[in-house]
Order: C-alpha cells, then sequence, then structure tokens
C-alpha cells in the first residue's frame, strides 16, 4: 500500500516549522514522523501524518507551498538486520531511495520505515511479493508509534 | 600644467563661439544618419535656424532606447568603411548600445584622455597600470590610449587578479593607476594580506578612480590607504567613455571638456533646463564626433554645476560627484545593471513564481548582489534537489547576463514585500 508524504517548503529561518504545526494542532492532525532537509537558505520539511489530504487542504489555505508525494511505509522487525533485509532487496532491484526515515512502533518488536523511492509502483509490489507489509494513511493512524527516530 | 591651454583656458565667450561652431558642423553631420535625418525631416528641423547655444533647447533629446531601436547602425553618419573601432556599454547583453568610432574619433578622445591624465600630474615619466577590463569596456583601451600619448609607459594589466596587479606594481614600480573604487578597497585587503604597504613599499602617487560612483568619504579612505592622490572620472561609453569629465588638482568637481560636448542639466520630469547650480539630469551633445554623432542625450545621471571659476584656470564648467540615477540603473564592480534584465531572465526560468528582490551589500570592501526569488507554488515536487537545481540554474542564467554572479535565496512564494501596485525590486545597503 502506498501512503503519503506531506513536504512543505520553507525558508530557512525561526518560525516556520511552528506555523506549520501551529495549523496541524488546530486542525487536531497527528504528526508520524517528521525530516527536515536544508540547504542554506531554505529546506522542506517532510510530514507523515494521520490524514495526509487534509493537512495538505489546511496548510495551502494558510498560503504554504505543499505537495504530497507518495511514499511506502514498511514495516519491518525490529531488531538486527531488520532494515538491512529491505534496502538489500530494494538494491538489489535497482530501486533508489530518495529520501527515508523511521519510528520504532514496540521497542524491539516492530517499527515502521518510510520510504521514498524513484519507483514506487515497482517498489510496492516487490515489497508485497517478497511478505513486506506496508501500511496506507488509515493504518498509519491506527498505530502508537513509541517514539521517532531520523535516519 | 595644461596639456592644451588654449583650450582648457580659453575665455567663456570664445568656447561658447567654438562650441557653437561644432555645433553647426555636427548637425550637418547627424543629418546624414538614419535617426536624426528622419527626425528632423518630421520636426522641419532647420539646421541653420541653431544660431545660439540657447537654440540647443529645439534639438530633440536622444534616449539609450533610441539607440536600441535602431540598433546597431542608425546613427552612423559616415560609410561603414571610415570606421576603425566600436565599443559597447557595460553589462548589458542582447541590445546593448554599441557606439561606433572613427580614426578621427579615437584621436580626439584620446586627446581628451591625455588632458585629462596631465591635468592631475601625470607625465611621460610615470609608469601607469590599468586595471580595467580591456575590451568593449571602453574603460581598458580608453585610458591606455590616452596614457601613451602623454608617453608613460603603460602596464595593461586588466581587471582581477589581485596578487599579480601588487606584483606588477612593485616590480615595475607603477606609480599611477586607472581603478574602480571599491576594487582599490578590496585591493588593500590583499595588500595587507601579502604584508605590503603601499605607502612604504610603493611608488604609486596618482590613481584614477572611475566606472562607479563613489562618495568622498571613500575616496578619502582610498587615498589615506595608499598615500596616493585620487581623481574622479566620470564618462559613458554613448559619448565616449572616460575622458568626458575629470577632477583637476583641486579635487572640487569635475571639470566637463566643454569644446567636445554641450552640458545641460535638465529637470527630467519637465525636461526643462536648469540654471547652474541645480540638480537635474545631465544630457550632452558630441561636438568632434563623425561616425556616431549624438545630440542631447540623456545620461540619466543627477549632479549639478558648481556655479564660478575653478581655481586651476580652467574655464570648462565643473559638474559635481553623481548623486543617483533618474532611472533604476544599478552599477555593481563597475557593470552597469537594470532590475529589468533580471526580470526578464527569472520570467524564463520554469519554477520561478512572480515576486523577486535583489539586495545590493558591501562587505569587506566588496560589493555583493543577493537575488532573492520566489518559487512558483505549482513547480514545488516535496524534493530538495529540486529545488537546489532551480537555485543553480537561475545563478548561471543570470551570470550569463549581468556577469557577476550573485548569490540566490529560494523564499516561498508571497513572501517579499510589495508595495502598492509596483514591487519594490531593489535594496541599496550599501554605504561608502
Amino acid at each position: 500500500m502506498i501512503t503519503y508524504q506531506l513536504s512543505i517548503f520553507a525558508e530557512n529561518k525561526p518560525g516556520r516549522l511552528a506555523a506549520v504545526t501551529k495549523v496541524l494542532a488546530k486542525e487536531k492532525i497527528n504528526i508520524r514522523a517528521t525530516t527536515i532537509a536544508t540547504s542554506d537558505t531554505f529546506g522542506v520539511i517532510n510530514l507523515i501524518v494521520d490524514d495526509p489530504k487534509r493537512a495538505e487542504e489546511a496548510l495551502k489555505k494558510t498560503g504554504m507551498t505543499v505537495s504530497l508525494s507518495p511514499v511506502l511505509a514498511v514495516l519491518i522487525p525490529d531488531q538486527p538486520g531488520g532494515l538491512d533485509r529491505l534496502t538489500q532487496l530494494l538494491f538489489a532491484e535497482g530501486v533508489n531511495i530518495n529520501n527515508a526515515y523511521g519510528f520504532v512502533l514496540e521497542g524491539h518488536q516492530k517499527a515502521v520505515f518510510v520510504v521514498s523511492v524513484d519507483q514506487v509502483e515497482k517498489a510496492e509490489n516487490l515489497l508485497e511479493k517478497k511478505g513486506f507489509q506496508t501500511l496506507d494513511a488509515e493504518a498509519l493512524s491506527a498505530i502508537e508509534p513509541f517514539h521517532y527516530m531520523k535516519y | 600644467m595644461y596639456w592644451d591651454q588654449k583650450i582648457e583656458t580659453m575665455a567663456r565667450g570664445e568656447l561658447e563661439k567654438l562650441q557653437l561652431a561644432r555645433l553647426g558642423r555636427t548637425l550637418e553631420r547627424a543629418k546624414q544618419s538614419e535617426h536624426y535625418g528622419r527626425l528632423f525631416g518630421r520636426m522641419k528641423l532647420a539646421t541653420e535656424k541653431i544660431r545660439t547655444l540657447a537654440d540647443v533647447q529645439d534639438l530633440p533629446l536622444t534616449t539609450k532606447e533610441d539607440l536600441r531601436e535602431l540598433w546597431p547602425y542608425g546613427f552612423l553618419a559616415c560609410s561603414r568603411d571610415e570606421l576603425v573601432r566600436m565599443h559597447s556599454s557595460s553589462g548589458t547583453t542582447g541590445r546593448a548600445t554599441v557606439i561606433f568610432h572613427t580614426a578621427s574619433d579615437i584621436a580626439a578622445w584620446t586627446d581628451l584622455l591625455a588632458r585629462s591624465m596631465y591635468m592631475t600630474g601625470m607625465r611621460r615619466s610615470d609608469v601607469f597600470q590599468n586595471m580595467m577590463t580591456y575590451g568593449l569596456f571602453t574603460g581598458g583601451l580608453g585610458f591606455h590610449y590616452g596614457a601613451e600619448k602623454i608617453g608613460a609607459l603603460v602596464i595593461p594589466a586588466g581587471a582581477g587578479n589581485s596578487k599579480r596587479q601588487i606584483q606588477l606594481i612593485r616590480d615595475f614600480e607603477t606609480t599611477a593607476i586607472h581603478i574602480i573604487p571599491s576594487y582599490a578597497l578590496h585591493l588593500s585587503t590583499v595588500f595587507e594580506e601579502v604584508g605590503c604597504d603601499p605607502r612604504r613599499d610603493t611608488k604609486l602617487r596618482l590613481a584614477f578612480l572611475g566606472a562607479e560612483p563613489h562618495s568622498e568619504k571613500m575616496r578619502r579612505k582610498i587615498e589615506e590607504f595608499y598615500g596616493f592622490k585620487g581623481f574622479n572620472s566620470y564618462g559613458l561609453s554613448e559619448m565616449n567613455g572616460p575622458g568626458m569629465a575629470f577632477e583637476c588638482p583641486e579635487q572640487n568637481g569635475m571639470h566637463i571638456w566643454e569644446d567636445n560636448f554641450i552640458v545641460e542639466i535638465i529637470d527630467p520630469k519637465t525636461l526643462k533646463p536648469l540654471p547652474d547650480g541645480e540638480e537635474g539630469e545631465l544630457v550632452t551633445t558630441t561636438l568632434l564626433r563623425e561616425g556616431m554623432p549624438i545630440l542631447r542625450y540623456r545620461t540619466k545621471d543627477l549632479t549639478r554645476i558648481i556655479p564660478g571659476p575653478c581655481p586651476c584656470g580652467r574655464t570648462h564648467r565643473r559638474i559635481e560627484r553623481i548623486k543617483g540615477r533618474t532611472d533604476d540603473m544599478m552599477i555593481l564592480k563597475g557593470v552597469n545593471i537594470f532590475p529589468i534584465q533580471i526580470e526578464k531572465k527569472l520570467m524564463e526560468i520554469p519554477g520561478v513564481g512572480t515576486n523577486f528582490l535583489i539586495i545590493l551589500d558591501r562587505e569587506e570592501y566588496n560589493d555583493h548582489m543577493t537575488v532573492k526569488v520566489e518559487v512558483q507554488k505549482e513547480y514545488f515536487g516535496g524534493d530538495l534537489h529540486q529545488l537546489e537545481a532551480l537555485r543553480r540554474r537561475i545563478v548561471e542564467e543570470l551570470k550569463s547576463d549581468i556577469l557577476i554572479s550573485p548569490k540566490v535565496d529560494l523564499v516561498e512564494p508571497d513572501s517579499l514585500p510589495k508595495s502598492e501596485g509596483k514591487a519594490k525590486r531593489v535594496i541599496d545597503n550599501r554605504k561608502d
């Protein structure tokens, strides 16, 4: 299953992230994971939220520059080699990872790894064939994250 | 003391008589060009009716747009065979204004530069290092020819390469330089870096500061560091370039060579002439140009004529330092840049939003341009690399057009200040 990552273009200055979280708090949208990539004076805030479409609309309404892009949220075992199996598989099939981050679901049990790849559908089919479970937005909003970690 | 005493100290009445005679010949020549031929016909202008200098006001004004419209040969008043050189205004590409010279035009221009430099005290015993870009830009070849005419030893160093400039100054005991004032300040930091004190370790005694408006304070600062006397030089390529107006040893205003140019100051709004002493736009007419005579050219530079005679004995009137522009032209490192050039380039690039802002700063004596560019909302695909590629492309495209590498910041759509109706395009933070 495919889920959506919310990306927001923001200048690298105080208050920009606060402006985003303020809107999401007001809309009662839950954030599951976040990463920020910066380049000198500007950057991109990436968010996995429980309701990406509604979050996009709310942020756009305030004038922000927002983009929704398909990503894969893959359930992996939280143990040594858990992530490796996934990345080796993508590598073997020539799928490139543009961005990735994850969070632990249950300590030493399960984790979710969010990958943004160049060939989403191919990767999705591949993962399903190999027995990986991928989560959509609904499934993501149902799970209780333990804590966030950033790769 | 004088390069051409007769001309330089000519009584005003005689000088004006000379101007009028030369104006008559200039008008006859100008008529040969497509532009003025057509214009005089349309205005039913009888050139023989121009009998006094006050009649100059009846002549049409000429603008840069006129030069662009009939680019490149519409102002040519002779056959192309007679031309020996072309120059172009600095910085602009595409329809940059082009000026053509005959051999006698080059000779007249060369003489003006020799006269100007001689006035400041340069002699054949001097070693003159020309630290200006050679090529289409008039500051390189113009000064080069003038200095050779005086008989000085000329080092055609060209622009940039600061350590080599210092090496040349030391190795060949350079006494006079031609330099952009902001570069002179930058070069002072390199002097410090290499542990060379120009007052102690060089023979520098004269500097011609040109191609860029600067303040009296900046001049004093440069003089203080180098221990030379710095003279302000003014000119624009449409009027040859440098050698149009130059400071004498009094360092109080620039003598504009009235045997070569008719000088007017006009109100840029009403276009009516203003009396000496009042600030307005400088308008000049060439008097010795054969190849490409230009009448009443609007320089867009704001200045005033300093009333009264100069203690140096020269009768040619003086203009004050340029106070600013009547248009939005910026001068950065001696390069003329119009915001419209940047706007045109930006709007050709996919992903660029509607608004941008140019910020000029001076840091460590170096001028910098930052262009803040709004990103188009629809263009954003959530990817940082895409934005970085966009920024790199903007830098490259602008550099190819304005010859200066700006810093480009991408900003959020609608984040730049907009004033009523017209967007504010330039913030100039440069001071002294």
